[in-house]
């Protein structure tokens, strides 16, 4: 029996976080806002079938960047936790707060547990209230972290670039067409080798869009906006542009050096203690 | 739900059934798997009465009375047993009102789930499937004189037409063409309903036509409610169309409610049929 090289903790839970962090680059930024009628949520996604943002419950929204095998899991679960909870008790004590809390203790065990590989993904968790005041979004990050982020947050792909944008242009109390308008820029917000900006305008049936909506008198709050009642409320924005394929082998920013993983290859398992 | 990670079973992939993920994984919160002592519960457990329900083009209206009873007392004189099951259809329930609530509640998170899991929402069929299976796993308790009966109706999107399903305690459906009733008034609120139901009725007169059958099933059964005017409680009516069903607002029941029993005033028997071959003096309302 060999005895397998020493690999300080440090190290390992460094390569941990390195794996996931380059999975969830890998995909297109997705983007929370909070507007006047509740939170807002936008990614770029061309598929009409495979969402990445979805509803949880009454007053709660699902969003999640990186593997889709993997976020979809843990969208299921959450699912399941919030039906069973609001039929065992009532529909109110369901909470983003619960769930986010559950989320964060299974991402953790699974980065920090040494038999399984860390889940690339990063989750928002919306919630909205009765008043702005009351909205929250839950950040949860691949090794369980959770920070509760006010106005906007933009997880995924190159998070920097569009975060960037957002803090020049988000405005508190917007309405919904505003902060759609400045949520589908900041997306297309994108600089060249030189720093220049060489913005492009997402087509409309790229995105997807829903909201958690406080007016709607239906107790359950979450409505995805359609491509139709998109291009409506964008206005005119110029001619369209679909992503770039060469987007996905975006490299995070603090990475290492190229470790020659292709841009459509799987990702590597990271060596196990 | 405690605040640790997730248990397994959450994260597996399967079912979209949230009543089969609650047989695998906590079944005691399942109405029908709680074992009772041998005997009769029927008259220690408050009943619900009668529901009614018509189609007309583009739609139908469900309406049920308010009471419930047990044994000759009357439990409660402003119990709801007509419910939104998701956004087009409704379910009414008969039968022991404990259970059928809870049956109710299953229900309609069964649904609510399937469409957050799988993205879409189920066929009226397909739900229509799924109370069968929920009124079948009751089977023991109905035996012991827990029965449930509901009655579920919806618009049926592929179809573009309101339709009604009936229900037997063991889960037996079938599709009714174009009126229902179930409950201790049922037959007289079926008779009711043979001579007032016609094609064409508009959403207003197949409402209208509701409540004349609950008042005469209220008039010949002792458990079925009749409007309460002193107390202001009447049926609870849905309508469900193309736009989803909306339940009528006091107002507008109360009003209804005030012109049938304003008629019935000068005709208690309620409004008259025509009859084909007979003299000229038989004429509807």
């Amino acid at each position: 029996m060999s005895t397998p090289f020493y690999v300080s903790p440090e190290q390992l839970m460094k390569d941990r976080a390195d794996f996931a962090r380059k999975g969830i680059a890998r995909g297109r930024s997705l983007v929370a806002v909070q507007y006047a009628d509740g939170v807002l949520l936008v990614t770029e996604n061309p598929s009409q079938a495979l969402h990445k943002v979805s509803e949880l419950y009454d007053r709660l929204a699902f969003a999640a960047v990186g593997r889709y095998n993997e976020f979809e899991n843990l969208r299921i679960a959450g699912v399941r936790l919030a039906d069973m909870r609001g039929y065992s008790y009532d529909r109110r004590d369901v909470t983003g707060r619960g769930l986010a809390n559950a989320y964060a203790q299974t991402l953790g065990t699974i980065f920090s547990s040494g038999g399984e590989k860390p889940y690339e993904v990063e989750i928002f968790v919306a919630e909205v209230g009765e008043r702005a005041a009351d909205d929250q979004i839950y950040r949860l990050t691949y090794e369980g972290r959770v920070a509760d982020e006010h106005g906007f947050a933009v997880m995924g792909g190159d998070a920097d670039t569009v975060s960037s944008y957002l803090s020049e242009h988000y405005a508190d109390g917007a309405s919904l067409d505003v902060a759609l308008g400045v949520a589908v820029a900041a997306l297309g917000h994108s600089k060249d080798e030189r720093g220049q900006d060489a913005d492009r305008v997402i087509p409309v049936d790229d995105l997807e869009v829903a909201v958690l909506d406080r007016t709607r008198t239906q107790p359950r709050k979450f409505r995805r906006i359609l491509p139709a009642a998109l291009a409506g409320l964008l206005g005119e924005r110029g001619p369209a542009e679909h992503a770039p394929e060469a987007h996905a082998s975006q490299t995070p920013p603090d990475d290492t050096p190229g470790d020659g993983s292709g841009p459509e290859e799987p990702p590597v398992a990271p060596p196990l203690a | 739900m405690s605040d640790a990670r997730i248990p397994a079973a959450f994260l597996r992939p399967g079912t979209s059934s949230f009543s089969d993920f609650l047989a695998e994984n906590a079944p005691d919160l399942l109405p029908a798997r709680r074992s009772l002592p041998a005997g009769s519960a029927a008259d220690i457990a408050p009943h619900g009465t009668t529901i009614v329900a018509v189609t007309f083009p583009g739609g139908l209206v469900m309406a049920g009375d308010r009471r419930a009873t047990m044994g000759n007392v009357i439990a409660q004189r402003d119990i709801e047993k007509v419910f939104p099951a998701d956004e087009y259809s409704v379910v009414g329930i008969a039968g022991t009102a404990g259970l059928a609530v809870e049956m109710v509640r299953l229900f309609q998170v069964e649904l609510e789930h399937y469409e957050k899991i799988e993205g879409t929402l189920l066929s009226l069929d397909g739900k229509a499937n799924r109370l069968s299976a929920l009124i079948r796993a009751n089977l023991g308790m109905a035996m012991q004189g827990l029965a449930v009966v509901p009655m579920f109706a919806g618009y049926d999107l592929q179809r573009g037409v309101g339709r009604i399903f009936g229900y037997d305690v063991t889960g037996g459906r079938h599709e009714e063409a174009s009126f229902f009733t179930v409950g201790s008034g049922s037959l007289f609120a079926r008779g009711s309903l043979k001579k007032l139901y016609r094609d064409a009725l508009s959403s207003d007169d197949a409402g209208r036509v509701c409540l004349q059958a609950l008042y005469d099933a209220a008039d010949d059964d002792s458990a079925t409610g009749g409007p309460d005017l002193t107390r202001r409680i009447f049926p609870v009516v849905w309508v469900v169309t193309a736009d989803g069903g909306q339940r009528l607002s006091e107002e507008a029941i109360g009003a209804l409610a005030d012109q049938v029993v304003g008629a019935r005033m000068t005709r208690p028997d309620g409004p008259v049929a025509p009859l084909p071959g007979g003299d000229e003096r038989g004429e509807a309302r």
